[in-house]
């Protein structure tokens, strides 16, 4: 069974100032580092490769696959991108883990950098959380110092140099090649792919961008065996990950188990839904996935599961609502997000996301008719697959789950002339005896 | 030819059914042109690299070639074709069709419904396609973005936000195209737009090539807005007559009046594009000092009017009665303007006298005409790309012939395969224009062109051989021996060599025989046998023997009293070697006959003026740098003024002896009929090399100079939204000589001094670069003679 949890990138987060070099290698830290040097770097790909690890930025795309693209006859300098640019509404595991432990991070940057042979590589961050860039620049000067970052790293024979870059503020820039062109100096949009930054990334050269956890998982399976890493979690998606668990809960966090937990599970981790109230429905990936209901507890939260189930494993984000929170106001929320941050590149979501948000806010001022239902339907269909990115796949998630699970929400807001619910009640903060 | 696109490597796809075969990687939106299917598009154009950003030519793809579909409609722009692929666009699929008419209807949301007062409205892509493939009521009903309107990103380029669609051609065209990335996309989300940086506006002499792939109205010019429809316009197509690169261009007009000029496609010279001076530039010919009738000198001493024949009549006594005369012509002639000034110098003043450089000359440079420039067309554009490397000297592509400068632009482009062209040019400084074409500089003083010319064989790195191209500019013509070492050059390593002269007219001119040693077709004047052929041709007797004088040997012959007539047409003094004895050479001739289109002091000295038609008024042909003709229709019949042609049939024809034309067609077909010579032509070997002798030495900076694109030509004016586009006049200094001067510097020389703002440019100490013609009467006249030196003093605090 997989309903245990199993602290391993979390597993340090408690100790006292873990995030210094002193705490983390007192814990055994950056021994994985030389176990890598003594392998090959095709070894240290295939040893990724066999252990099952998938993207952990959501995508799931197989990590070790990825580095394999690189072509290593290309004469280009090669680069390791870390996409620390956490902006989905809801995750909060990234920016977590680089605040508890950075050196996790730097210890798995070092040694993928050395599986592509790459003697340069970029962290990513975004600009807002100042605190983190702070914190993993402190990380990275301390290992500097230590001899784990600079030439001939513990005596190897490789040099990598690490440069932690802050971002302008911008959710597009999680797009991994918007992320290139911002790190580039440019405006955060996506590029046309082929090519594909395997082949022509960062400054036109081959270049291997993976999320933070994912890098973070690496020196875990170095030191432990891809054996090891794929004895947790289930068959096509092995492994641990760290569940975010916000909202409605008791106890919101993180929560680090094998993939294929069930949120039931995790909602008993967490203590409940708020007391005296029911789980009405759950983001499994932050908002850019499609939301699930109370009928979708046993769901295994694995990438298979829950696609199975209609939406996409993501980021693990979940997003807790219970019965006090009106599904159309929440939905109108994450669209005018999406709205705030579409780059503007391509028409379906620049224009799409601005009327959206106008068809969506009429409804919940109740105004309009049961036909806006099918035409806020229609322009998701218009949307979905026609844009240049995944930024607008992922904005009309909310609006096409949540109305195939609360059609009937939305209408009653038309017959109720407005909004049923008390805004005040889904609050963190709700008085006593506000009542949905 | 040329650019016959090599079939190879074919790739069959089906397209809606219908099975074609496309070169390797066409994109699909193109392949289906092939087979008669326009999927609609806003930001795919030809000649800018794909971008897949407005999503508008969605298909369906069932089959990506292997076997296996895409899920989801994929754009055709960014899509190219693959073996076996099969698509369906709107046509066939009710996906694609959807999904286009999805797209449009997004489109549309934030677009102003301002058709009716919107200059884009009737020849619009986003109307035209909204409906073909939108649907046909909205159901939008919110709040639209809006802006303030319109802004300006340029003196002449207006920006209506609103409007703009997004698809980012403009900012594109400007990059990739034009170098001038002066305009970008900023903000984000339905706010994003086309901006400029405040302190930077859009700097470019191709900045209406934007307004024209606009699809939108998104993009006006000042000199259009608002002034027509398009379904009033009509268009004839035309040949821009601003300088020798003969870009196609169509003239838009109604009711007699150009109202607008856009860029013709001609994939072989111009592609799409054209300069903002090709565009902009065609107030002149309606100018209010355009001469709408004859004059002739009257008894008391002012000009009157009169009419055709009374005018031919007194030209043709006039002429007469003064003896030896001469034939100055100007650069701006069609060639068969040119042809009836060369003939009507030969058969009716009986002269060789006769010249159309209004500008330095030199003797060395007429001989280099007849040797390597007449009937030789040997580079094309299409060589420029395939060219390893093209040296340039004494050419500013981007000044003095644009459309060369784009393709050099787009030749030595960094991401080309095999590297692409690389352009070498000598050059007193690296300039903007040369940092665009990804060129290298050889650093050469002003009068050091020949030794640097000469050197270039023994540079391997330059690497000038046979897969090599030699442009050489008309301002070599004033360094002595630079013009032969070019020829020399070439000859050594089989460099091809092509002459690129400033003006529409100035090749023509060369073929047609304006010039003191050469007859029509290449016939060297001191070739008894090409004499005995040109006079067999127009059935005379016989034809002068003597090479003819220059033009500054005519001026010098005319202040003598050696000559005392002159036809003269398209001559401003002040582009002359020295506008002081142009000036009191026409004063002193004791009859002139001025043939222009405005009236000028050359007019009002005149004894006869005949008011000329501008291109825009008759058909006629430029031939381009390359040799290849280009001819163009009149636009309008005008019956104030006449082709030159007609002119000087008029005044032949009362001095009995007629050329044999009164139109352009004769004229035209008289001169297919005499044809090119095919005996020997002159040879450059021993010809005079000018010598600089005469050269004031005094001064302690060379001086370097040319036109900028736009400046204060005549035929520039009129339009001051377009003149405000030009680049302010600074002098240009080293690092060394702008400290020990700057920042405003006092430039004196032979013929006066001029103070100017100075700029640092990678210069020799020594040299100092001035734009020719952007203040005053223009360097000639206020500043220094050819060649000659100047001081640098610190200029006063203006």
């Amino acid at each position: 069974m997989t309903d245990t949890l199993t602290p391993v990138l979390t597993d340090n987060w408690g100790d006292d100032r873990a995030w210094t070099l002193a705490a983390y290698a007192a814990r055994g830290g950056y021994r994985a580092l030389d176990k890598a040097f003594a392998m090959a770097p095709d070894a240290v790909i295939e040893e990724v490769k066999e252990s099952g690890l998938r993207g952990r930025g959501g995508a799931g795309f197989p990590t070790g696959m990825k580095w394999g693209f690189i072509p290593q006859d290309n004469p280009k300098p090669k680069y390791l991108v870390v996409n620390a640019d956490e902006s989905e509404p809801g995750t909060c595991k990234d920016i977590p883990l680089m605040m508890a432990s950075p050196h996790t991070l730097v210890e798995g940057v070092i040694i993928s950098s050395y599986a592509i042979r790459a003697n340069k590589a970029f962290i990513y961050i975004r600009g807002e959380v100042l605190h983190v860039v702070r914190r993993v620049q402190r990380a990275v000067a301390e290992a500097y110092a230590a001899g784990h970052l600079g030439t001939d790293i513990h005596g190897s024979g490789f040099d990598l140099d690490v440069v932690v870059h802050a971002g302008a503020g911008a959710y597009i820039c999680g797009e991994e090649t918007a992320l290139l062109e911002g790190l580039e100096g440019r405006r955060g949009q996506p590029r046309l792919r082929p090519p594909f930054p395997a082949v022509a990334g960062l400054y036109a050269s081959p270049t291997v961008i993976n999320n933070v956890e994912s890098i973070a998982s690496v020196p875990s399976i170095i030191e432990h065996g891809h054996g090891w890493f794929g004895s947790m979690g289930t068959e096509k998606s092995k492994g641990f990950g760290i569940f975010s668990l916000s909202g409605h809960v008791q106890r919101p966090g993180q929560y680090e188990a094998p993939l294929g937990i069930t949120l039931r599970t995790l909602i008993d981790l967490a203590g409940g839904v708020r007391e005296g109230h029911e789980l009405k429905f759950w983001t499994p990936g932050g908002s850019s996935t499609p939301l699930l209901t109370a009928e979708h507890l046993d769901v295994p939260l694995d990438f298979e599961g829950v696609g199975a189930a209609g939406s996409m494993l993501g980021t693990r984000a979940l997003q807790i609502f219970d019965d006090t929170t009106c599904v159309v106001r929440a939905t109108l929320r994450w669209t005018e997000f999406y709205k705030h941050e579409s780059c503007g590149k391509c028409t379906p979501c620049r224009e799409g996301t601005w009327w959206l948000v106008q068809t969506l806010s009429a409804l919940e001022k109740g105004q309009g008719s049961e036909a806006d239902l099918d035409l806020l339907l229609d322009q998701c269909d218009n949307i979905l697959g026609r844009s240049f990115c995944a930024l607008a796949d992922g904005a009309v998630s909310p609006i096409q789950s949540s109305i195939q699970y609360f059609r009937d929400e939305y209408l009653a807001h038309l017959s109720n002339g407005g909004c049923p619910f008390d805004p005040a009640a889904a609050t963190l903060f709700a008085p006593e005896g506000a009542t949905a | 030819m040329t650019t016959t696109p090599e079939k190879t490597d074919l790739v069959s796809v089906t397209i809606d059914g219908i099975q074609v075969s496309v070169p390797k990687d066409t994109l699909v939106i193109r392949a289906a042109e092939q087979v008669g299917v326009q999927v609609p598009r806003f930001c795919d154009h030809p000649l800018l690299a794909p971008v897949g950003a407005c999503r508008q030519c969605l298909v369906d793809v069932p089959d990506a070639g292997n076997g296996r579909g895409f899920p989801k409609p994929q754009a055709s722009c960014t899509l190219p074709v693959a073996e076996g692929m099969v698509v369906n666009t709107q046509a066939t699929s009710e996906v694609a069709d959807k999904a286009q008419q999805g797209i449009m209807e997004f489109l549309l949301i934030n677009h102003p419904l301002d058709c009716p007062v919107c200059d884009k409205g009737g020849e619009c892509p986003l109307q035209n396609q909204a409906m073909s493939n939108g649907r046909g009521e909205s159901r939008f009903h919110g709040l639209k973005r809006t802006y303030p309107k319109p802004i300006n990103i340029s003196a002449q380029v207006l920006l209506d936000r609103e409007r703009c669609v997004l698809c980012a051609r403009c900012t594109r065209f400007s990059e990739q195209i034009a170098g001038d990335p002066f305009i970008a996309l900023i903000e984000r989300g339905a706010l994003q737009q086309v901006g400029i940086y405040e302190r930077e506006p859009f700097d470019s002499y191709f900045s209406g090539n934007t307004i024209q792939i606009c699809p939108v109205g998104a993009l006006t010019s000042a000199d259009y807005r608002f002034r027509s429809r398009p379904f009033d316009l009509v268009s004839t197509p035309s040949v821009a007559e601003h300088d020798a690169c003969g870009a196609a261009i169509r003239v838009d007009h109604r009711r007699g009046k150009v109202m607008r000029r856009l860029a013709g496609n001609d994939p072989e010279v111009n592609e799409e594009w054209i300069t903002d001076k090709d565009r902009f530039a065609f107030h002149y010919a309606t100018e209010a000092d355009r001469l709408a009738y004859p004059q002739v000198r009257d008894e008391d001493g002012s000009l009157r009017p009169a009419s055709w024949p009374e005018a031919f009549a007194v030209a043709a006594r006039g002429l007469q009665a003064a003896g030896a005369s001469a034939v100055l012509t100007g650069g701006r002639v069609t060639a068969e303007d040119a042809y009836a000034y060369s003939k009507f110098a030969r058969v009716a003043l009986g002269t060789n006298d006769i010249d159309f450089r209004a500008r330095p000359h030199s003797a060395e440079e007429a001989a280099f005409l007849a040797s390597e420039v007449v009937l030789r067309s040997t580079v094309t554009y299409a060589d420029l790309e395939s060219a390893s490397t093209v040296l340039l000297a004494g050419l500013e592509p981007e000044d003095e012939a644009a459309t060369i400068f784009l393709r050099l632009r787009k030749a030595s482009s960094p991401g080309r395969p095999g590297g692409g062209t690389r352009v070498v040019s000598i050059a007193p400084y690296a300039s903007r224009g040369l940092a665009k074409m990804h060129g290298h500089l050889v650093r050469t003083a002003p009068g050091a062109e020949a030794a640097a010319l000469d050197a270039m064989v023994e540079h391997a790195e330059h690497g000038i051989d046979k897969r090599s191209v030699i442009l050489v500019g008309e301002r070599l013509a004033t360094v002595p021996g630079a013009l032969t070492a070019a020829a020399g050059l070439s000859a050594r390593t089989g460099a091809r060599l092509a002459w690129v002269p400033r003006r529409a007219g100035d090749r023509g001119a060369v073929e047609t025989g304006c010039l003191p040693n050469l007859l029509p077709g290449g016939r060297p004047v001191t070739d008894p046998a090409a004499r005995v052929d040109a006079a067999t041709a127009w059935g005379v007797d016989r034809l002068p023997e003597a090479p003819g004088r220059d033009a500054d040997a005519i001026v010098a012959a005319l202040a003598s009293g050696e000559l005392r007539g002159l036809v003269v047409s398209g001559v401003d003094p002040d582009d002359t070697s020295d506008p002081a004895a142009t000036r009191a050479a026409i004063e002193a001739a004791s009859f002139v006959v001025a043939l222009e289109l405005r009236e000028t002091e050359v007019t009002r000295a005149a004894d006869v003026v005949f008011p000329v038609a501008p291109v825009v008024d008759k058909a006629g042909m430029f031939v381009t740098w390359e040799g290849r003709p280009r001819t163009f229709e009149a636009v309008f019949s005008s019956p104030t003024s006449l082709p030159d042609l007609r002119i000087l049939a008029g005044i032949a024809e009362e001095l009995d002896t007629p050329l044999g034309f009164r139109t352009v067609a004769e004229a035209r077909a008289q001169m297919e009929d005499m044809g090119p010579w095919d005996g020997e032509r002159a040879g450059l070997d021993g010809s005079p090399r000018s010598s600089a002798a005469t050269r004031p030495a005094t001064g302690d900076f060379a001086l370097a100079t040319w036109k900028l694109l736009v400046d204060n030509g005549s035929m520039q004016d009129g339009d001051k939204a377009y003149r405000a586009t030009g680049r302010a006049p600074v002098a240009r200094l080293s690092r060394a000589a702008y400290d020990a001067h700057g920042p405003t510097v006092t430039l004196t020389g032979d013929r006066g001094s001029v103070t100017l703002p100075a700029e640092v440019a990678d210069l020799d100490d020594d040299v100092v670069w001035v734009p020719a013609n952007s203040f005053g009467n223009g360097v000639l006249a206020d500043l220094a003679s050819p060649g000659s030196r100047v001081t640098v003093t610190k200029g006063a605090d203006q």
